[in-house]
């Protein structure tokens, strides 16, 4: 298998960091990544906003994926707590944004028409999640270690077990979705989504540490990730806006 | 002080809908009769060059209301809020690539100065296929302002029209909406210009 980056590649943002859109070990990028040069264009107040904290409602059952099935069930599996926060490039917490998360069961199915192998569906278990982070950027979600899953991009393709998440973060340009992956999985190196992040830096960052200050005992493992979001660099445009605000603010006074 | 490395994207693979389109964030009905403006339908399909439709696109939009003020913390420098719009929509293709939704026409925001930018709704696509998301912009063809937008001027003239919603006049929308057309082309020929943020 094939897995080298192509650098010829159209790439978005820092090209150590981001996949280029197309990757040809990943089979699906071949008929959707675009193969026009991305437009530069100036940060303007439509990138500088986006629709951080405002957008919904969470329940803080909404944050524990073993009991919200809807059943009234447990779902079956190792029960683990994925924690961590919400960074800014310069280490400053993101308080009061969305993370949605989702990810197949146990036995590495999704709670989905598309996903038809035959691993096990868990009643108890729809793997869907939310929640915000706190004022200090922390998030905590409690869930079942996802299993791996086969898919068809290759021979005997098997992707290592990871949790989807969606990020949104203060503006458009902090909006992320990515995937977290587990310690010690010998699928990392055989995944094409994986080696699409070009750095090895970049990859480690993807794969959640385990920390026994937040294993709990008698009840889960524990697991600590951090994620990073772009975005914060202030740009004079947006400098301008915020006086701008100010004086009116002032004047409202 | 040293940055700290970005955590990188993925796809949103196919079974987004699971933890996206759910709950209250299948929402691509964003206005009400409440709203401020002029209420519109804008309808299209996502598609790869040969025309075939994606049926597993996820795609966001985030737009200004009607006085030109966006529902965030810096966005509110133009306008005033409007209690009963949040700017934020999300919808998912049908099996034919389609997609809809209805909002109302954005107003002008500020660019650089005391210079305006055109009506624009801000449109973020994930898929299947897609490692990392597309941004792009919906203009108004029939704005006469659009033509002259500072940020559409950066897009290669020929690659312009890609970014315009035109309206169709054979169709109205529920309650009499003006209806929108705009496609988006992830590849090949017609491909829609999409941004390096
Ligand atoms: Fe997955």
């Amino acid at each position: 298998m094939d897995i080298a980056t192509n650098f010829e590649a159209i790439v978005r943002g820092d090209k150590e960091i981001f996949p280029p859109y197309l990757y040809e070990a990943y089979q699906s990028t071949r008929l959707r990544a675009p193969r026009q040069p991305l437009v530069e264009i100036p940060l303007t107040i439509s990138e500088l906003t986006g629709p951080g904290p405002y957008i919904s409602r969470v329940a803080p059952e909404d944050a524990d994926l073993t009991r919200n099935s809807g059943t009234g069930g447990e779902a079956i599996g190792q029960r683990i707590i994925v924690t961590g926060r919400v960074l800014d490039e310069n280490g400053r917490p993101i308080p009061n944004t969305l993370l949605e998360v989702w990810q197949a069961n146990a036995s590495g199915r999704y709670f989905h028409e598309r996903d038809q192998w035959p691993g096990p569906l868990d009643p108890n278990f729809i793997g869907m999640g939310r929640c915000l982070t706190n004022e200090q950027g922390e998030y905590r979600f409690l869930t079942v270690r996802p299993g791996a899953y086969p898919w068809k991009n290759h021979t005997n393709a098997w992707r290592p077990a990871h949790i989807h998440f969606s990020v949104f973060g203060p503006n458009m340009l902090s909006r992320l979705v990515t995937q977290m992956y587990f310690t010690d999985d010998p699928l990392h190196n055989l995944d094409p989504i994986m080696s699409s992040v070009p750095a090895g830096k970049a990859r480690e960052h993807l794969i959640a540490a385990y920390d026994h200050n937040v294993t709990e005992e008698e009840w889960a493992l524990g697991y600590r990730w951090d994620i990073v979001l772009g975005g914060a660099g202030a740009t004079p445009f947006e400098n301008e806006a915020a006086k701008t605000k100010e004086a009116k603010e002032v004047k409202s006074r | 002080m040293s940055k700290l490395p970005l955590t990188s994207s993925s796809t949103v693979g196919p079974f987004f809908s699971i933890g996206l389109l759910t709950k209250d964030m299948m929402r691509p009905a964003l206005a009400g009769p409440e709203t401020e403006g002029e209420p519109i339908r804008i309808e299209g399909r996502v598609l790869v060059g040969a025309g075939e439709p994606v049926v597993d696109a996820l795609l966001e939009i985030w737009q200004a209301n009607a006085s030109g003020c966006y529902n965030h913390p810096a966005g509110q420098t133009t306008g005033t809020l409007d209690p009963n719009f949040s700017g934020f929509g999300r919808t998912g293709t049908a099996k034919d690539g389609s997609f809809w939704f209805e909002t109302i026409k954005p107003g002008p925001v500020p660019f650089e100065g005391e210079t305006l930018q055109a009506p624009h709704i801000n449109l973020t696509i994930f898929s299947r296929g897609l490692l990392n998301h597309l941004a792009t912009r919906l203009y108004f063809e029939d704005e006469a302002a659009t033509a002259s937008d500072p940020v559409l001027q950066k897009v290669p003239a020929e690659r312009r029209s890609t970014l315009l919603a035109r309206q169709d006049t054979g169709a109205t929308g529920s309650g009499g909406k003006t209806v929108y057309r705009f496609n988006i082309i992830m590849q090949g020929e017609g491909e829609t210009a999409f941004f390096n943020l």
